[in-house]
């Protein structure tokens, strides 16, 4: 069965893109045929992350006005066969987006898919309500600070209440925590809720903690998913996560600085 | 033709009124328990329960397995000196009893109380719209149960008693016309007794609310004493003003 997948979080700027472009990627790596939609209509982000935004010639909104076909639209990941993006249109807004259209097209991609991975815009608007309504998964992307985990805490409220399994009143909508952005040392000076922080406030299934990386930018502007970047600690941080959500035990890494690692280690 | 009694001008009219009726909840199909129960109520409360109406609420029963004989249930309920008037939730044996004894069924609406452990969004209501000053003493379904988070801009309303075994986060409003228990962190706003039941109290295992009340007298984060926030607590009012009261946990 596909499943499809919502990278979201209220707050804008946290790292939803990049996620979803890495565990697009990494699902993709894994062997398991991806696709990954930009819902961020208006703006276009993930084709640029993605690194094939000089093919883009049709875009999710034609597809959903039917003035191009799934296949005309689906563009196919330089780096990986398994892997396709569809991408936003720059020219349209969100309310080219409708409920019904965007069902019909995760339909269709739910045939030939295993996982459909939504790349939400921020806020609570339609664009956003859209990208998580038909999700059987959400990966509530957090920053630590505290105006980040109060829209996320929000949005889980909406993923429990307005999605197509609340409404149908089916099993919920599996909700996990990524905390990114994390820099254990500003968590150290008190200028960062830490992990647990984070946890107490939310309550959810922590699916792993991304580290504050320079690897992220240097990804994006190459145009490859940072997880791609196997020696970087962002990118093994986004392998993790990707193992944890197939079901794997993988130890949770950068949470703690290394330094305060060694010393704990030494005791020194 | 035109009848005589048509040309009566007013015999009789159809108007549409809505009622408050107590609904009884079974959970067993034990005559004996039943009657003996429904007698501890009675005697507690005889005046509340004199002649009164009752929906019988046999969903509950059925879904697990219990076997109920209206016929039975029926004599058992009349001789303790009720008026059953209708059930809901019958099976079609039942239902087809029920026609016999020329009560009607009623449909389990949608506004009704969710079974117990079910998830429940912005509003959580009840329906059996009793007294509620006697529903704590009877067996009625008065109370709603939460059971997943209530997050930030969500909103829960019970017309009963409000149980939540989850937290309550900063910017969510649980609000009962009863009282409030809450076994987890408080954050958000919480208000008991909305329809002025100045007996009614908040009990909470966490207190780290943005805003409390009871009946209308309220309490912001900011008049929370260092005292008590983070504690197990009880709130209730004494001589309109809100009282915040440890708990003594006892592991
Ligand atoms: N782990 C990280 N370390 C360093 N920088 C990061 C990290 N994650 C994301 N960023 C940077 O943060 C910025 C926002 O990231 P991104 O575009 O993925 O967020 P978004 O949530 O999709 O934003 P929007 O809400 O605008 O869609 C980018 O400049 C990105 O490079
Ligand atoms: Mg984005």
């Amino acid at each position: 069965m596909a499943r499809i997948i919502v990278v979201t979080s209220g707050k804008g700027g946290v790292g939803k893109t990049t996620t979803s472009a890495a565990i697009a990627m990494g699902l993709a790596k894994r062997g398991h045929k991806t696709a990954v939609i930009d819902f961020d209509v208006g703006l276009r982000n993930l084709d640029l992350i993605m690194g094939c935004e000089r093919r883009v010639v049709y875009d999710f909104v034609n597809v959903i006005n039917e003035e191009a076909t799934l296949n005309q639209a689906l563009i196919r990941d330089k780096n990986c066969n398994l892997l396709y993006i569809l991408p936003a249109s720059q020219t349209r807004d969100k309310d080219a987006l409708s409920q019904e259209g965007v069902g019909r097209v995760l339909d269709e991609l739910k045939k030939d898919f295993k996982y459909i991975v939504c790349d939400s815009p921020a806020g609570i608007e339609k664009g956003a309500h859209l990208a998580m309504y038909f999700a059987d998964d959400a990966f509530v992307v957090t920053n630590p600070e505290v105006s980040s985990v109060r829209d996320s805490d929000r949005m889980l409220g909406l993923l429990a209440s307005k999605s197509r399994r609340a409404e149908q009143n089916e099993e919920p909508i599996n909700e996990f925590l990524l905390l990114t952005r994390y820099s254990p040392d500003r968590v150290k000076l008190g200028e960062m809720l830490s992990v647990d922080d984070v946890q107490d406030i939310l309550s959810l299934h922590l699916l792993g903690v991304i580290p504050e990386s320079k690897s992220v930018l240097n990804a994006s502007n190459s145009g490859t998913p940072v997880i791609l970047d196997e020696k970087s600690d962002a990118g093994q941080a986004y392998a993790d996560i990707v193992a944890r959500y197939l079901g794997e035990d993988r130890p949770h890494r950068f949470i703690e600085d290394k330094k305060g690692f060694f010393r704990k280690l030494f005791g020194g | 033709m035109l009848t005589d009694a048509s040309n009566t001008p007013f015999a009789l009219e159809f108007k549409s009124a809505s009622f408050s009726v107590p609904v009884l909840v079974l959970t067993t199909d034990d005559m004996d328990v039943i009657e003996q129960k429904l007698q501890e109520k009675v005697r507690k409360a005889p005046e509340f329960f004199k002649h009164s109406p009752l929906i019988l609420d046999l969903q509950e029963a059925n879904n697990q397995g219990c076997l109920i004989d209206l016929f039975e249930l029926v004599g058992i309920i009349r001789k303790v000196g009720l008026f059953p008037i209708g059930i809901r939730g019958g099976n079609a044996q039942q239902n087809k009893q029920a026609l016999e004894l020329q009560l009607p069924t009623h449909s389990i609406s949608s506004r009704d109380a969710p079974p117990l452990d079910e998830k429940k969004q912005d509003t959580a209501s009840q329906e059996p719209e009793v007294n509620t000053h006697a529903s704590s003493n009877i067996a009625v379904a008065a109370t709603t149960l939460i059971t997943y988070p209530i997050r930030s801009g969500q909103r829960i309303y019970a017309k009963g008693d409000l149980v939540v075994l989850t937290q309550v986060s900063a910017g969510a409003e649980i609000i009962a016309e009863g009282n409030i228990h809450v076994y987890n962190s408080l954050r958000g706003r919480a208000l008991a007794g909305v329809q002025g039941d100045v007996e009614a109290r908040i009990f909470c295992f966490d207190l780290q609310a943005e805003l409390i009340s009871i009946a209308g007298n309220y309490k912001i984060s900011e008049d929370l004493g260092d005292s008590v926030k983070g504690k197990a607590v009880q709130i209730y009012l004494q001589d309109q003003a809100l009282i915040i009261k440890d708990i003594e946990l006892h592991h």
